[in-house]
């Protein structure tokens, strides 16, 4: 169950905020702008504060990763998940609710807060999570086709367009 | 439209697909329409056409990476076939080819095959000064949505045509030169 979808830009600030279905408290505009920011910085700080075990080793392995990963798009053209978030804050699991992030080569954030993992998939943690990233591209290219080429959208501006909306709702329903 | 899962075919499934004449008519008509808007002053022309581009780019970097899924690059050579060979692929069906680097591989070519989808039924018109022809590069606004796009994926570029068939060229050439990676403002958490 999917409470709410938070977007960031790229410094950090909210600029969408949908609550999907309702079970979490209240929080006031303002409210959710700290929510977002403190996130954010968060996010980063986890980054900073990540075990740096062996040294070169763990960089030099991302970096292959990824190039790796572009050759193979490249040579079969299939797509892939756009998901940068390797060393920054990436999910939070309490009894209460869960918390995933993702982050684009550009730096835009999205946030979803879900109810935590349900009893009865005990021990299967990563299926949630794949949901989890399965649903943040899918709303990465719902906003790439209706927030991008919307032409009255400024960019980093918060996102007050009806037809993304809908769009939106209609993926997580 | 259907949106499909991680690993399905980028061309097949998430590319929408519009006739090419229309967009070919379409943006000679916007050229068409610059010149006569500015008097023939096609230094401002392109200059315009530039910054429309940009700002084309700016926003067209969010589609390529959300439908393909491409990482940061390692050197601005991987950055140079991403950007032949999926970026030009899915946005104009077209793969140029890239040569010309530099020693310090930080410039390099794209040479546009022809025909050139933005150029499909273009002449340029036939005057007595041939100043159109010396002054307007046609296809400019490529150049500023090329730059706008790197810019948001922190890497400051100059992007700019040296050679173009309409003008009676051999080939459509642009150069890509990479002036600096904007380190401070990758985004904290990708290694």
């Amino acid at each position: 169950m999917l409470y709410s979808i938070l977007i960031l830009n790229k410094a950090g600030g909210l600029i969408y905020q949908n609550e999907v279905n309702p079970g979490l408290n209240k929080l006031s505009t303002n409210d959710y702008l700290v929510l977002a920011g403190s996130l954010h910085g968060i996010h980063a700080i986890g980054a900073q504060l990540a075990p740096n075990i062996g040294d070169k080793t763990v960089p030099a392995s991302v970096e292959e990763f990824n190039r790796n990963q572009n050759s193979s798009i490249m040579s079969t053209f299939k797509a892939q998940s756009p998901n940068t978030n390797r060393s920054g804050l990436q999910n939070i699991e309490t009894s209460l609710f869960n918390l995933y992030i993702f982050q684009t080569v550009t730096g835009l954030k999205f946030m979803l807060i879900t109810a935590p993992n349900p009893a009865e998939h005990k021990g299967e943690l990563n299926k949630q999570y794949d949901m989890a990233h399965e649903l943040f591209r899918q709303l990465y290219m719902l906003y790439s086709d209706f927030v991008m080429k919307d032409p009255f959208y400024s960019l980093d501006m918060p996102i007050k367009n009806p037809l993304f909306d809908t769009k939106v709702r209609e993926l997580v329903n | 439209m259907s949106r499909k899962a991680v690993g399905d075919d980028i061309w097949k499934n998430n590319v929408e697909k519009i006739n090419s004449e229309l967009f070919t008519l379409t943006y000679g008509s916007v050229v068409a329409q610059l010149c006569r808007d500015f008097n023939n002053n096609y230094h401002e022309v392109n200059n315009q056409l530039d910054k429309m581009g940009y700002n084309i780019g700016l926003r067209l970097i969010e589609e390529f990476l959300a439908k393909t899924g491409v990482r940061r690059c390692q050197t601005f050579k991987e950055t140079s076939e991403v950007i032949s060979k999926l970026g030009f692929k899915i946005f104009l069906n077209i793969q140029p080819t890239i040569e010309n680097w530099s020693a310090d591989g930080k410039s390099c070519s794209l040479i546009l095959p022809e025909p050139n989808p933005l150029t499909e039924f273009v002449e340029l018109p036939i005057t007595a000064d041939d100043k159109i022809a010396k002054e307007l590069w046609y296809s400019q606004i490529l150049c500023g949505v090329l730059r706008g796009a790197l810019q948001m994926v922190q890497l400051d570029c100059d992007v700019q045509f040296v050679k173009d068939v309409l003008r009676g060229d051999d080939r459509t050439e642009l150069r890509l030169k990479l002036n600096k990676i904007l380190k401070d403002e990758v985004p904290a958490g990708e290694d």
